[in-house]
């Protein structure tokens, strides 16, 4: 129960705390009482940029980690990273972005693990995957040897000062992808350490999924029951997206053609047929592709198997088995049409809900819990049964809603 | 209808904002351009705080006489911008700029003397 409220608040983003920033978000769980089942995020981030002093230190190339530490002495001027020409914050619209500044950590523990903690309680979440933010574009890092450098320091400094600390924070770790050998080490390397719950590839990057020299990792995935995740995100470089102007069309477009590439190649090639038992998530895309890619294989494969001889069945098929992360879900007016697309991707079982939280099109969990075509049970599952039988996650909330 | 008080008018500078919370009610009231506005501080999308966000004029493309792009810049019209996710509502309506078929419950306002009250 809310207790009965009576004030007169001014804003002052000097006092920000996610607990206020969320207070009505907390409202939604307290009313649809969260506290009663599980709930997992497997898709939000930080912002390992902050960090980065303290990851560099963690590169094991003693050149390149004298690179990256000069880097830091030189802002504004020509990067050790590649970066992306990108406005998600609408010109100071979203104002935690900025007031996030003002957030003290409150012990000898990482900033990050007190500030997700706080946000996931107030959204009522259980468990967070937690992901890098400007790491997402190293895939088009023209230097491979820097995307597995930094990779492996992320990994390694993530692994001791965010998931050893704080059971609710899992990840699936960066995988760097241009380096095949590299991801196979990476699995090999990290695969048993605490929280790392499976590996995500950052899916703008111009490797086919289907290459031979990924064989092992996917084999070696299998075989530790870690499930292999493409996480969108969009490139402004891109031959075609770079004919769009406003973010809102690169973004709408970016963060879904990716991921349609790697999962025709993915599906088209075979893999899901090589690795029956290789658990696969699609993150960050929404659903809409899914179901528009899943008619469009269909219908070509009936006239061109011969394309796709290692299919027995048709792609739609192989793609009802895999995960999806729900953000940003497209919710249209008529909600018929979601339904829709919730029963060709098998949602019940399949669909994962994620925020991605803090970044600027993050979603609810009321985004699922209030839809009204889903019995409560559905709900559960998507909101964190799937995701605890793929991350082996024990079932009890453990939350404590504000 | 109860009335809450918000502020003194002396206090309310121009594009200031008090959030009153009166039970399960909770109200954005802004004072800008000499007149008062008070709304639901529940957003229409995802619930967030509506009214606690940026006040931002209207963008507008500029178009020259044969339809060529120009540029673009701030219109006349003031809205204010959800901080969750950038939703904008006009301060003058309550109406959501995306679908304006959506709007944010409006409330009365009273100024009595120096004092501004609200009417929940």
């Amino acid at each position: 129960m809310d207790m009965v409220r009576n004030e007169v608040r001014q804003l002052n983003p000097e006092q920000y705390t996610e607990t206020k920033a969320l207070d009505h978000a907390s409202q939604q769980a307290r009313q649809r009482n969260y506290q009663d089942f599980l709930i997992v995020d497997v898709d939000a981030h930080h912002y390992e940029s902050e960090s980065y002093k303290d990851v560099f230190s963690y590169i094991e190339n003693p050149v390149i980690k004298m690179e990256a530490m000069d880097s830091m002495t030189r802002a504004g001027r020509s990067g050790f990273l590649n970066n992306q020409v990108g406005y998600q914050s609408l010109g100071g619209r979203m104002t935690r972005h900025k007031n996030r500044a003002f957030f003290k950590a409150r012990g000898d523990r990482h900033r990050d693990v007190d500030w997700t903690l706080d946000w996931m309680d107030a959204m009522g979440v259980d468990y967070s995957c937690m992901f890098p933010t400007p790491m997402l574009f190293l895939g088009l890092h023209p230097q491979v040897e820097i995307e597995v450098a930094l990779c492996r320091a992320y990994n390694h400094w993530l692994c001791e000062r965010i998931l050893a600390q704080e059971p609710r924070i899992v990840s699936m770790l960066y995988l760097p992808f241009n380096d095949p050998e590299w991801a196979y080490r990476t699995v090999r390397d990290f695969g048993d350490k605490k929280g790392v719950v499976g590996f995500m590839v950052t899916s703008p990057r111009y490797k086919p999924v289907h290459d031979n020299a990924y064989m092992k990792t996917y084999a070696l995935l299998q075989e530790m029951g870690k499930p292999i995740s493409f996480h969108a995100a969009y490139s402004w470089d891109d031959r075609a997206l770079a004919t769009t102007n406003r973010f809102i069309s690169v973004h709408s477009l970016g963060f879904m053609w990716f991921n349609m590439i790697h999962m025709t190649n993915w599906v088209v090639n075979g893999i899901p047929e090589r690795f029956p038992k290789l658990k696969t998530m699609w993150i960050e895309s929404g659903l809409t592709w899914a179901y528009c890619l899943m008619q469009r294989l269909d219908h070509s494969y009936m006239m061109r198997t011969s394309d796709c001889p290692q299919l027995k069945r048709k792609p739609s098929e192989y793609m009802q088995d895999m995960y999806y992360s729900s953000q940003p879900m497209e919710v249209p007016d008529d909600l018929s049409i979601l339904e829709a697309t919730f029963k060709m991707i098998k949602a019940e079982t399949q669909l994962v809900w994620s925020s991605d939280y803090p970044h600027w099109d993050f979603d609810l969990p009321s985004v699922i819990y209030d839809l009204p075509f889903l019995k409560e049970q559905a709900k559960r599952n998507i909101l964190g049964a799937n995701a605890a039988r793929l991350f082996n996650l024990d079932s009890k909330p453990v939350k404590t809603i504000p | 209808m109860p009335e809450c008080f918000v502020a003194k008018a002396s206090e309310l500078k121009d594009g200031d904002r008090r959030i009153v919370v009166s039970g399960p009610h909770e109200v954005g009231v802004f004072f800008k351009d000499g007149d008062y506005y008070a709304y639901s501080n529940y957003c229409v999308h995802a619930g967030g705080p509506a009214c606690e966000g940026i006040l931002v004029n209207n963008v507008v493309d500029i178009l020259n006489g044969d339809q060529t792009y120009e540029g673009q810049t701030f219109g006349d019209a003031v809205h204010f911008a959800c901080p969750w996710h950038g939703y904008e509502y006009d301060l003058k309506t309550g109406e959501c700029i995306g679908d304006r078929k959506l709007r944010l419950r409006k409330y009365n306002v009273v100024k009595r003397g120096d004092e501004i009250f609200v009417v929940i």
